[in-house]
């Protein structure tokens, strides 16, 4: 029987990918996610066909990506902020040429060089495609190491089932801090698609046609349907897959909208403020894409007032925003760099959100 | 209830592992806790510090700003985090390495000689361990038999001389406070 | 009637899109025939550039990627690590190959990764219309060196094999060219001879085929050949330029 390990969370993604079946990793080092290709390094070495390989650059990592889930097999690749800019020239080839694999990105502060502490600055990047052309991946927010793990596997299926590039948006404390996991017990689901596109050499006098693995479209209008095919995929994510959680929201008249790391202060910020007799609820989005906006609108109807709780300048509020469409007044609580926002410093935000509806 | 506990010191003192056991102790008795290192350049050979949080429910945020307890390891994590500590709460420092803090009279201050403790066991290099008996005795959030578990767990079986030092040395740390 | 002569069949039917006197087509034909004739139509796994052989995945008739400017290398390691037993080969020019993927050829060699790299030298951007590539001569005009190359302003050209003979992970490096009959079978033999030494685990291998383009040079068919021979020669000397294994061979 599995038991509870106390594991960081980068070696809980590393782990909980293997177990899913995941045998490519092709990686750069980076601050703060080095622990899952050092995991990776080690674990994939005594695993017969598996490969690690530390790349010369992010750029050559994904492209190596690119020519493993092109050959049909399960891939993983991280890095953090700058090097995810770097890869994002391959993450567009990938969403274009509709291929699976999972980017985990262990965020850190920006823009340029920026820090190395938690950030969610990335959430534009992450959220609106982040590459070249239309085109979007579909981002998972872990806020605990048990969630990474589960949101891992979760990634490589719907990488699978869509044929997409699926991102897991971390950030340095979610990375680097240690929880008790228990690994699920992973199982591949019966009806993912067969892997009946991808390149393995075609067999002699089969009648099979050959594998093309291929995002260039030169014909305007072919490349138009090629999209909207696409985009007809991405439909049916955002009817099917949108996750979250509600804490405290049936009786809340503020509701704090926080991801990862930042939804844990804010659940700390949302004990303290009903303590004080504040009716505050948290709403965390686990899927940034598609984004959790119906729940967001229900809710509305409640409560008085919403606040978004980032580690970015005001990233996520965008689709707040969007999501309430005016019906009600949307606020920021916001740190950058690489600060994390303090307990009192939401709570005061809530207080101040009390006084000022 | 979440209770925060900050270890600090030198890179290379064992700080983070005193923070791993207390964290997989209180995980065996089926608590919720989170530990969290400081991490990046600043580490290597410099400051070194981890917060755990032990809780009943669901933890909140992992970060320690707060702690109820103290380890200070050397002079300047001393220097650093004392004014950190909660009102009510308990500050070690280890007495070898650092003198008495001119400090607050609303927190308990206990000087912990870990060093010469450590060394009075057979090595100086369980001055951590001292550390976390110390903590252990005074800190009621985790057992000592979970804690011994964990060390032996977290030693490997073909390290059981080093695993009798460091239970020497945990036996030690609760005897001096 | 005996057949005394037919195209592999490890070309598709499409018709080539290259210019008139491009030698794109003859350097297909010989990847396409030493796979065939190594018998390995079955386990070919071909990786598309960006440049004027963009479209190299309608031509070959085995299982194709499309890649990045530049990454082909990287995209081959991905495939070749998936499935060590297939043959693995990228066909790339001088821009992507010497410019914009440097890192990408020069790491996939130092890694001696079992793949084949077709290398095209045109000593031009052909795809987007004559513009100066890593390997343009010195005092040659392109649309963005108008005066010719001058050096003092941007170096002199990259010669890749010379430098990647230098790393140990190539098993075999060496450059051809295609401008008359003789070379034309030294070049064939040479690309049996690197995708043998894939085959055989030895390492990676590359070949450098000197190619003319005529549109871009501005010059005749005929005349781009004798340009080949005349300028490029003695620029860009042929001969194998790194053999780890001399004495190994298939059938060892």
């Amino acid at each position: 029987m599995a038991e509870k390990m106390l594991m960081k969370g980068n070696e809980a993604i590393a782990e909980a990918a293997v177990q899913a079946g995941c045998r490519f990793f092709f990686g750069y080092p980076i601050t703060p996610q080095n622990q899952i290709p050092e995991y990776m390094s080690k674990r994939l070495h005594d695993i017969q066909g598996a490969c690690f390989l530390q790349a010369e650059s992010e750029i050559a990592a994904i492209n190596m990506v690119y020519g493993a889930a092109g050959a049909g097999a399960r891939v993983m690749t991280s890095s953090s902020g700058p090097g995810i800019s770097l890869k994002q020239e391959g993450i567009s080839y990938l969403a274009g040429a509709e291929l699976p694999c999972v980017i985990v990105n262990i965020s850190r502060g920006g823009p340029g060089l920026g820090s190395i502490q938690p950030s969610q600055s990335d959430y534009y990047q992450s959220t609106r495609g982040g590459g070249h052309g239309d085109y979007r991946t579909p981002v998972l927010a872990p806020s605990s190491v048990q969630e990474a793990a589960e949101l891992t596997q979760l990634a490589f299926d719907m990488a699978d089932r869509y044929r997409n590039p699926v991102m897991l948006l971390g950030d340095g404390l979610i990375g680097q801090m240690m929880e008790p996991v228990l690994m699920p017990d992973y199982r591949l689901p019966a009806d993912l698609p067969q892997k009946d596109w991808a390149a393995v050499g075609k067999p002699a006098g089969g009648s099979a046609p050959r594998a093309v693995i291929n995002s260039l479209y030169l014909d305007s209008a072919l490349l138009e349907k090629h999209v909207n095919g696409i985009y007809e995929k991405y439909a049916v994510i955002q009817r099917d897959e949108v996750r979250y959680q509600a804490e405290w929201t049936e009786d809340a008249d503020y509701i704090l909208v926080a991801y990862g790391a930042a939804a844990r202060i804010a659940r700390s910020a949302i004990r303290r403020a009903r303590a004080m007799g504040i009716h505050a609820g948290l709403l965390r989005p686990i899927t940034l894409w598609p984004f959790p906006a119906d729940a967001l609108r229900e809710l509305a109807a409640r409560a008085k007032a919403f606040l978004s709780v980032e580690m970015s300048m005001g990233q996520m509020i965008d689709d707040v925003r969007l999501a309430l469409d005016g019906l009600k007044p949307v606020f920021l609580c916001g740190r950058a760099g690489g600060m994390v926002p303090s307990v009192q410093e939401v709570t005061d935000a809530i207080v101040k959100l009390k006084e000022g509806v | 209830m979440e209770s925060q506990i900050l270890i600090a010191g030198f890179g290379g003192q064992g700080v983070l592992l005193i923070g791993q056991a207390l964290a997989r102790a209180a995980m065996l008795e089926g608590k919720e806790v989170s530990w969290i290192p400081s991490y990046g350049p600043e580490v290597r050979g410099g400051e070194a510090n981890c917060g755990v949080v032990i809780a009943e429910e669901s933890i909140g945020s992992p970060l320690v700003t707060e702690p109820v307890l103290l380890a200070a390891m050397n002079a300047p994590s001393l220097q650093k985090y004392a004014s950190w500590v909660a009102q009510g709460g308990i500050l070690l420092y280890n007495a070898s390495l650092a003198d008495a803090p001119d400090v607050r009279k609303d927190i308990r201050v206990h000087a912990v000689p870990c060093n010469a403790i450590a060394e009075n066991a057979g090595s100086v290099r369980s001055a951590n361990m001292v550390m976390l008996g110390a903590i252990i005795k005074l800190l009621p959030l985790v057992s000592v038999g979970s804690v011994m578990t964990t060390l032996h767990a977290m030693m490997g079986p073909d390290k059981a001389d080093l695993i009798a030092v460091n239970r020497a040395a945990v036996e030690k740390g609760m005897a001096a406070v | 009637m005996a057949v005394v002569f037919e195209k592999t069949s490890m070309l598709t039917e499409k018709p080539f899109h290259y210019c008139p006197g491009c030698t794109h087509g003859i350097i297909h034909r010989l990847v396409a025939e030493a796979i065939q004739e190594l018998g390995m139509g079955d386990k070919a796994i071909g990786v598309a550039p960006v440049g004027c052989s963009v479209f190299a995945y309608d031509y070959f008739n085995c299982d194709m990627y499309e890649a990045a400017h530049g990454r082909a290398p990287a995209v081959a390691t991905g495939c070749k690590r998936v499935h060590p037993d297939k043959l693995v080969f990228t066909y790339q020019g001088d821009g992507d190959l010497a410019s914009i993927g440097t890192a990408e050829i020069v790491h996939a060699a130092a890694r001696g990764e079992k793949i084949t790299a077709i290398f095209v030298n045109n000593a031009i951007y052909g795809m987007t219309s004559g513009q100066m590539a890593p390997t343009t001569l010195p005092g040659q005009i392109t649309t963005t060196s108008p005066y010719g190359r001058d050096p003092d302003l941007c170096g002199n050209p990259i010669r890749i094999s010379e430098m990647l003979a230098t790393l140990d992970g190539p098993a075999y490096i060496a450059r051809v060219s295609v401008h008359g009959v003789k070379y034309v079978r030294q070049a064939k033999n040479a690309i049996r001879r690197a995708f043998e030494m894939q085959i055989g685990g030895m390492g990676f291998s590359m070949v450098e085929v000197l190619s003319a383009c005529p549109t871009y040079w501005g010059l005749s068919p005929v005349k781009a050949l004798d340009w080949v021979e005349e300028k490029m020669l003695p620029s860009y000397p042929l001969g194998v330029k790194k053999e780890a294994f001399p004495e190994w061979n298939l059938k060892s």
